[in-house]
């Protein structure tokens, strides 16, 4: 193996991970709020055929980035209308927005199945891009790419050194409390499973609109189910949401030059591998804690709050 | 400035519940004043009114001379009202200084604090650590950080939802110099509590509740204990005492049962021994905590118990699940009455069956006689005075208290030769506390023993006849009570001196 093809298979690592971080880290915030939100593959794919078709239409980037944005919001704001205004079960409202999400990005994906769009393209920064090796590695990606990173760096930043940040978290803590000592429990929620909608649908549009060019109804292939086992994989960590999306990334990759190197073991097990991994990886971790209170999970998650005063 | 807060013809409705009905009180500056009243009888209604997070149909508040209106939290804290609440109010997962930041409104994440909590706690004397993480702490410490959240809001009235209720003797003690001292700087102190030796020592007034309505306000120091509780219940207090004891053979007893806990944060029994005879009343006191969970599993079954540790009746019970143990007259409530005690989503007739030993009136054969089934249960509702529509509500729609009351009658009405029954009163209002405690006592004179595990010490002062400590997982000797019982009680449950 040449160093080329190394720097390759990092860049393809990154690359493959940015969805999955994008998708995680919203799914985070909004389940250290005490929301579940299992509708993380329905906003990816609404994001993914926003971004698209904004992209086709426009050719701008920006805007379809934007439209994405929206569209993952849009198709939240449903959830969270339903699970904090309705106060609905989290689980069933979440497999129905993956399942909706599904549905209605096929039904208006139809028509843009035979059409192709121009990728995003990389950034040039000048001098550091040039840099041998450090230049291809970290400082030749596109924008998106530095976003995703930028964005965990941000989440942490959010939960650990605002107010508003400790109040998100105490909020998923022990809802109750939160309210009684004066919090608006409800908007807080709302809030951020909007933000959660807007990364997922950020994370959709890396796909359409970076890795490849043309829009197809099962483009998040079960992304966003492993954004979900990553939050659990992160401990509700941010920075840990960035190893476990780089491992399941490198996972991805290895994958597919494993299939170009003539391995002899059949496709089809090569590419049951990311998602193998996600089920060893769950059920060793749940193994490891063995002592029934898991400290990391917020104490609330899941459970509808129904303010009594 | 005559008062601090004056509160002026408050009625406030659920349907057509009055909740709080014409209620007026006023609070002095610097002087604690209790609210008394049982369950339901509109206490948190009244200081969530007060405290904002509830608006008043109709009366009106004046808060240092100025009307007074909040129309939330934020706006009560604004003008110097603080509560510690019962319950819902510490978030675990989060340090103590984290905690205390989230109560503050004006400071945010940056500002330095952890001095500034170390001189208040200084100040008050009450002992705490800003980093620890609040899962990890003790009740009575947990305590100390909310009043301590409170504190540093400078309050010019503090509110206290049942304080004592989780206390030691000795942490009640610390917390009233804590209370004394606030006072004496100027605040005002709301104190709600069931306790009525407690209100007479600390309150210098008392505005008692009953169904919504204001009953009466007094100086609680001018009444005995037993008038106030009248005055709450609205009727006569049947007093209470065993007269002849007369006790039998050995009936039970524990033989050094050690245990080693598998749960993190859970606590090691040391080998414990304890007998009961026939006819007794014996009583495990000790703060939360200590082992009674741990201790309880073993004597219930839900755990298996070391060969020869457990003997009833001259039968070695350790190894029974807690069904085979009823066959044999062993009764138990538990501690968590939905879980444990009762399955919360199945009607009090299908519980009244499930703790029932395999033969019993209420099958033929395996197959279920409703009607049995229901007499029954009816008569449980009526002996114990459950509050309910029917014998077919489900467990969980009941109050805390009512079900409690529906649980011990449920083994009481099986006339067990052995019942072990853990806190028999929590959260019971001081009418059925009596009607509890006096048929365990009616109980025990027909010959039953009568295991209590309660963290309520007069509950086992005025039941028990023998009294051991648990601390830290061990079991004491049975205190003797004519010599400085009470002190040598109070020691041992803080663990400060092993017998």
């Amino acid at each position: 193996m040449n160093e080329g093809l190394i720097i390759a298979i990092i860049i393809g690592i990154s690359i493959a991970s940015v969805p999955l971080i994008f998708a995680a880290i919203g799914e985070l915030l909004v389940e250290r709020s005490g929301v579940l939100n299992l509708g993380v593959e329905g906003m990816m794919i609404v994001g993914a055929l926003a971004g698209f078709v904004v992209e086709f239409h426009t050719g701008s980037s920006f805007l379809a980035v934007l439209a994405a944005l929206l569209a993952g919001m849009a198709i939240a704001s449903i959830f969270a209308f339903l699970t904090q205004i309705l106060l609905t079960n989290h689980v069933a409202t979440g497999l129905a927005l993956t399942l909706f999400g599904l549905g209605i990005a096929a039904f208006v994906g139809r028509s843009y199945t035979e059409e192709n769009i121009e990728l995003i393209s990389a950034l040039h920064i000048p001098v550091l891009s040039d840099l041998p090796i450090i230049g291809p590695l970290l400082f030749s990606y596109n924008p998106l790419v530095y976003l995703a990173f930028f964005m965990v760096f941000l989440v942490w930043w959010f939960l650990f050194k605002t107010k508003q940040g400790l109040i998100l978290r105490a909020i998923g803590d022990n809802h109750d409390a939160a309210h009684a000592i004066g919090h608006n429990v409800v908007r807080y929620r709302v809030l951020a499973i909007l933000f959660g909608g807007a990364m997922a649908g950020i994370g959709g549009a890396f796909l359409s609109l970076v890795q490849v060019p043309i829009w197809g109804e099962d483009m998040t292939a079960g992304r966003g189910w492993i954004a979900l086992a990553l939050v659990v994989f992160s401990s509700w960590q941010p920075f840990k949401v960035i190893l476990g999306a780089l491992i399941f990334g490198g996972i991805t990759i290895l994958q597919l030059h494993a299939q170009g190197f003539d391995v002899r073991i059949s496709a089809q097990y090569l590419s049951m591998l990311p998602y193998l991994a996600t089920i060893v990886i769950l059920v060793t971790l749940r193994m490891r804690v063995k002592n029934k209170t898991n400290r990391t999970m917020p104490n609330c998650l899941g459970r509808i709050f129904h303010s009594t005063s | 400035m005559k008062y601090q807060l004056e509160i002026q013809n408050i009625t406030k409705s659920y349907g057509d519940l009055k909740a709080n009905d014409d209620i007026s009180l006023s609070i002095k500056p610097a002087s604690i004043h209790a609210l008394l009243g049982e369950n339901g009888a509109g206490k948190s209604t009244l200081v969530k009114v007060i405290y904002g997070s509830l608006q008043p149909d109709s009366g009106q508040m004046q808060w240092r001379g100025e009307g007074y209106s909040p129309k939330s939290p934020f706006e009560a804290r604004e003008q110097g009202i603080a509560m510690v609440f019962q319950h819902f109010s510490l978030f675990e997962s989060l340090t103590v200084a984290e905690n205390i930041i989230l109560g503050l409104d004006d400071i945010g994440l940056d500002a330095d604090f952890t001095e500034q909590i170390t001189k208040y706690s200084k100040q008050y004397g009450l002992d705490i650590n800003p980093q620890q993480v609040v899962g990890d702490l003790s009740v009575g410490a947990r305590q100390r950080v909310e009043i301590i959240r409170c504190l540093m809001q400078s309050p010019k009235l503090l509110i206290m939802d049942e304080p004592t209720s989780v206390l030691t003797p000795q942490e009640v003690d610390d917390l009233f110099v804590t209370l004394r001292k606030l006072a004496e700087d100027g605040c005002a102190i709301l104190y709600i509590s069931h306790k009525l030796e407690e209100v007479r020592q600390i309150c210098t007034q008392a505005t008692i509740l009953r169904g919504g309505k204001l009953v009466q306000n007094c100086n609680p120091q001018d009444h005995n204990k037993q008038e106030l509780a009248e005055m709450m219940i609205g009727k006569k207090l049947i007093q209470l005492a065993r007269s002849n004891i007369t006790t039998g053979q050995d009936i039970f007893s524990i033989n050094n049962l050690s245990r080693q806990s598998e749960d993190m944060f859970g606590v090691d029994l040391h080998d414990i021994s304890l007998t009961i005879k026939q006819g007794s009343i014996v009583g495990i006191a000790g703060v939360a905590g200590n082992g009674q969970d741990e201790l309880m599993e073993l004597l219930i079954g839900e755990v298996e118990a070391p060969a020869d540790s457990l003997i009833f009746k001259g039968e070695d019970v350790g190894r029974l699940n807690s069904h085979d143990r009823r066959q044999l007259s062993m009764f138990f409530i538990p501690e968590e009455r939905l879980g444990h005690g009762a399955v919360p989503d199945m009607g009090l007739h299908e519980n009244m069956l499930l703790s029932r030993p395999q033969q019993s009136e209420m099958t033929n054969y395996g197959v279920i006689n409703w009607q049995n089934v229901e007499k029954l249960t009816q008569q449980v509702i009526d002996d114990f005075k459950v509050q309910t529509q029917s014998s077919k509500m489900l467990a969980k729609s009941l109050s805390g208290g009512n079900l409690q009351k529906f649980m011990v009658g449920r083994e009481l009405i099986q006339n067990p030769e052995l019942l072990i029954v853990t806190q028999p009163t929590w959260g019971v209002d001081a009418g059925s506390e009596n009607n509890i405690h006096q048929s365990l006592i009616a109980l025990a004179d027909q010959g039953s023993a009568i295991l209590i595990i309660s963290q309520d010490l007069d509950e086992i002062l005025t039941l028990c006849e023998q009294i051991h400590v648990l601390s830290e997982g061990s079991l004491s000797a049975a205190v003797d009570m004519k010599d400085n019982g009470l002190e040598k009680i109070s020691h041992l449950m803080l663990g400060s001196e092993k017998q």
